[in-house]
This record gives structure tokens, sequence and C-alpha cells, in this order.
């Protein structure tokens, strides 16, 4: 694998008060991988993750997402990343097309381009039915794989996924996370949250969050040597308990 | 540009797909105007007069039938107990009692001088004031013909009298529903542009997309056009569905130029829609912003000069309301559709109205802020 770094971050602070979300963090994603950012809940990735998106700014230190400084070109760092939230984010009371439509517009897309691509794109996940469907009326995992595609639409250069599969179903999150895997042969950084650990195992490198700071960063296969465990579900709760 | 228009286009068909949009736009004018301009009238046309007559005499009948007569009373009761009287007046079944004392002709015409006794009912206040405004009218009126009947033109009449003679200026029939429909078609116009346009943007925030919009390259003036302008070009319309509604239902005069209501609308409704951003930004969800709303609606309704006017409140609260939106365009569209005002007649008050925009909408921008922390 190629070895460009894609997103940097040295020494980023963030503090709220006198309570500090993140503690100098320091790492690097690599264009094209997947790099899971694990955590428990109030570890500070939320925090660090709105930073990356362009969404805060840092306490200090530096991060440079796709190229873009986040304290300058918030705007730019925007155009170039997708974006899908635990939350679900398509609209419910608009259709598939015109969530499509509307999220793929502001991004600068052609009508004409939009009219191909969704075409296309709906074919593949085999919803040519419900191009006229309103989203409410979706399974939750038709929405979900809907929503990944609908933050990829733009061909960003990064999609950040905000504990994407919480949920759904063991077969919609495999299906889910091969749609990933086709999205990072093409080239696409994907940086990813989930509190699923057999998941953890899908990714290419692995940050594990404590407190703030960044206790493990590496591939899971050297995490799970390193701590002489078998899973990654192991080698989080040893992690997180020394806190 | 484009990405404004693809804003528009989804908000355009969210709103529209809302099952309960259009009753709002189509159904609620007619209704609020209906029922309104009908029920919050202070026109006193049958104001019941419970007669006392302890004197019965010619000129004592004379002038119950002269109230009689008036248009505004009706003689509901006639009775020579006075206690009667003041138990139906207790109970609420009368407005006023006439009480005219034994002797009462005697001593006119002894005296040169009589006194009768009006009570009027004045838990209301502007209603007590013009019973007692109309009976004062009727009283003089026939004073002045018993002047005239006791001293026929003779010499030492004192002919000098101030006669007053009324004249109804922009709306000649006193009619009450002319004045209150251009109030009204004020308060459809505040409800869509201040409620329903903060609501939706606190919609946002509540099913959680304000996420996924602040991580796109929408900027902040983009997203609030998109959300505002629409809300403002419905309110327009609404403004204009209720025109057509109150001509025709109600024939109510339009002797300004309608372009120029058009004009002070839709600025005031910038004002308007400022607040209700600014409500937006301080509110979580549909149902907070929708207390707030209330809370500020109310105030700026009751202090508008819709159902009160402006000149007898305090004058604190005339301070108050140089800051009060919906008290410049009530003033303003009655001026414009009764009195035929010009640009310049209201020129004073536009400026103020632009004014309240450029500051309420600079304050709910500033407030918006797209960065989450």
């Amino acid at each position: 694998m190629e070895q460009t770094p894609i997103i940097t971050v040295k020494n980023l602070v963030k503090k709220f008060g006198s309570f500090v979300a993140n503690d100098n963090l320091t790492f690097n994603v690599y264009k094209g991988e997947i790099f899971g950012f694990l955590g428990a809940n109030g570890a500070g990735k939320t925090t660090a993750m709105k930073i990356l998106c362009g969404l805060s700014l840092p306490s200090s230190g530096e991060a440079n997402i796709a190229g873009y400084d986040v304290y300058k070109d918030t705007d730019k760092i925007k155009r170039n990343i997708g974006y899908m939230s635990q939350k679900f984010s398509l609209y419910e009371d608009l259709t598939v097309y015109e969530n499509i439509r509307f999220y793929a517009g502001i991004y600068g897309l052609r009508r004409k381009v939009i009219r191909e691509k969704t075409a296309l794109l709906l074919n593949k996940l085999q919803l040519d039915q419900e191009k006229d469907t309103l989203i409410k009326s979706l399974p939750l995992g038709w929405k979900q794989k809907l929503a990944f595609s609908v933050a990829i639409f733009h061909n960003p250069k990064i999609v950040f996924l905000d504990e994407p599969t919480g949920g759904v179903d063991p077969i919609t999150r495999r299906q889910f996370w091969n749609m990933i895997y086709e999205a990072a042969n093409k080239g696409v950084t994907v940086f990813v949250t989930t509190h699923y650990m057999d998941e953890a195992e899908y990714c290419n490198r692995v940050s594990i969050m404590v407190d703030g700071r960044i206790a493990a960063l590496d591939t899971p296969g050297n995490l799970k040597n390193e701590h002489n465990v078998q899973t990654m579900n192991d080698v989080f709760l040893k992690l997180a308990r020394s806190s | 540009m484009r990405t404004i228009l693809f804003i528009l286009q989804k908000e355009f068909i969210q709103v529209f797909r809302n099952r309960s949009m259009l009753p709002i736009i189509f159904v609620m004018p007619i209704i609020q105007l209906i029922v309104l301009v009908h029920a919050a009238t202070f026109e006193m046309k049958h104001i019941k007069l419970f007669v006392v007559d302890n004197d019965l005499s010619y000129t004592s009948r004379q002038l119950t039938n002269k109230f009689g007569g008036s248009p505004f009373f009706v003689i509901s009761n006639q009775s020579f107990n006075r206690k009667e009287a003041d138990d139906a007046m207790q109970n609420g079944d009368i407005d006023a009692i006439l009480s005219i004392p034994y002797n009462f002709e005697k001593t006119l015409y002894k005296e040169n001088k009589s006194d009768i006794q009006l009570i009027v009912n004045a838990i209301n206040g502007t209603s007590g004031g013009l019973i007692s405004a109309y009976s004062t009218m009727v009283i003089a009126d026939y004073n002045k013909s018993i002047v005239l009947k006791s001293f026929p033109v003779s010499k030492s009449l004192p002919t000098k009298n101030i006669n007053t003679t009324y004249s109804f200026w922009y709306n000649p029939e006193l009619n009450y529903k002319t004045f209150m429909v251009p109030g009204i078609l004020v308060l459809l116009v505040t409800i869509i542009g201040f409620i329903l346009s903060g609501m939706n943007i606190v919609r946002e925030k509540e099913i959680g997309t304000i996420e996924q919009i602040n991580v796109t390259p929408i900027k902040k003036y983009q997203f609030i056009t998109g959300k505002l302008l629409p809300f403002w070009i419905i309110a327009l319309f609404e403004l204009a569905f209720g025109l057509l509604v109150g001509k025709l239902l109600f024939h109510i005069p339009i002797v300004g130029s309608i372009w120029l209501v058009f004009l002070v609308a839709s600025v005031y409704l910038l004002v308007i829609m400022g607040v209700g951003l600014f409500v937006s930004t301080v509110t979580n969800t549909q149902q907070q912003a929708m207390l707030i709303s209330f809370f500020f609606m109310m105030i700026f309704i009751l202090m508008s000069g819709l159902f009160t006017s402006i000149e007898s409140m305090p004058s604190w609260a005339q301070q108050v309301d140089k800051i009060n939106p919906v008290a410049y365009f009530i003033r303003i569209i009655r001026m414009i559709l009764l009195k035929g005002s010009t640009f310049t007649d209201i020129l004073r008050d536009f400026l103020s109205l632009g004014f309240l925009a450029i500051i309420m909408l600079s304050l709910s921008v500033w407030r918006y802020k797209k960065r989450a922390a």
C-alpha cells in the first residue's frame, strides 16, 4: 500500500474549559486505507472527528486534511470529504432520488450527471424500484447503505463514518463493509468509528482512544500480538481497563 | 447560487409534502378572517338600556323614545323599581340604566334645568366609554329640541350655538370590519413568516440532519436564504390571498396602492423572519421554538394596536412599540388601504421597519453559528 498521508494530526489538543477532550493527538492516516477510530463512549472520538471534518477548531496543535489546514481551509476540507453519522442523515420526507439530488447538488454536481450517476447507483444497490419511495418507508439497513452511497456520491477523498452500522443486522453489516472495501479499493480513504470489535478486525489500522489520548495505534494483527490476546475485543478491554 | 437553488427545491418539496401546510395556507386565512372579523368587534349596535321612568310625563316619554329611536340603543326593560334595574345590571342582562326621577318635567319647566341619572356598565372600559358617549349625544340632541320648543323664535333666545356635525373620514359607515381586516391580514403574514419559518429550521436540528448539512460546503448565508425564502414567498402569496378574500367577502376598501402594501410586507417579513431565525438559534426542539414564538407573538400582537389603539397606551408602552414590527405594519397597511396613503406618507414608518429588518437579521445571522463548537 502506498504510504501517502492524507490526514496528518500533530499535537492536537481540544479543551472545553478545564476539561481536556483531546490530549495531544498525533497520528497519520494514509491514502486509501480503512482507519478504525475506536474508543469507549466519552473517550473523545466525536470531538476529534468534528475537528477533522472542519466543524470545530482545535485549541492547539496542527491538523491537515486532504492537504488543507483545519484552521484556515474548513470550506475546502468540506468539499473534499464525505460524512455519514450514526444518527440517520437522509431526509425521511424526501424520496430516494430527491435526497441524492439534494446532496449531490450542494456539492456542485450538474443535474445531468446526478441523473446518470443515480441510475447507476440504484441499479447497483438493486433499488431501481424505490427511486420515488420516501426514505421513511425503507428498512433501516437499506437506509444506511443508501446514506453511505450518498456520502461518497461526490467522490470525496476521505469519508468519515460515525458508527455507521449501529442497530443494523449482521448480514446488512457484512454488506455494508463490502461497500466500504469497494470504496477503499477505488482510493477513498475511510475513517470509521465503531463499537463493534469484529468490525475493527476489518480495518487496515486501528487507533484506540482512552481518556482523550491515543493509547494504541497499529494493525489489528500487531495489536493482538503485542497484547498477547486472540481478539480485538480483548485488546480493547485491556487498554480501556488500564486507564 | 446553484447551491441555493438546490436547497430551495428541497424546501419547497418538504413544505408542500407536509399535509398540514395546504390547509394552513388556504383555510386558515378564511377562517381567521371570518371568525375574528365578526367576533372582535367594538361596534356597539344594540346597547341594552333599562329605563326607570318615575316621572311618566310627556317630556320623560319623549326622552325615552329618543333613546329607543337611536340605532345604538334597545330599550330592553322598563320599570318603576330601581332595585329591579340594579339586579338586571348585576346579572349582566343590561348595559345601562337610565333613571328619570319623579317631577323631572315639572322641575325642568320651573327651574329651566333638571337631572337624570345614567348608570353604565363599565367592566369593559372601552364599551363603557362608548355607551356614555352615545347617550350624551342622544340627550344633547333632545336638549336642543326642548330649548327650541320652549323658546320658539323669540328675540332673547340665545341663538349663538355651536353645532357639531359629524363626519367620519376613511371609514364613513364606522364599519368595524374595514378596520379589522387589514390587521388580521398582518396576523396571517406574521404566523407564516415568524412561526413556520422558525420551526422549519429547528426541525433540522431536532431530526439531526443539521449535522449532515454542517459538514457539507453549504455556507451560512446559503442555508438561511434557502430556509427563509420559501416562507417569504408563501407569506406574500398568503397576503394576496387574504386581500382577495377580504375584498370579496368583506368588501374592504383598497384606496391606496396594492404594490405599496406588498413592498412594505416584503420588508416586514424580513424583520419577522429575523425574529423567527433568532428563536430557532436559541432552541433545540420544535416544541421549545413554538412556546417562545407564542410568547413573542402574544406581546407583539396585544401591543400592536390591532385591538386597542396605541395612542391610548401608557407612554412606556408606546416607546416599546417603536421596536414592535407588528405595530408598524398594522398602522401602515391601514393607512394605505383605508386612507390611500402614499409612499411619502408612510416613509418614516417604512424606514423604521427597514432599520428593524437590518438589526434583527444581522443579530440572528450572527447568532446562527454554523460551527458546532
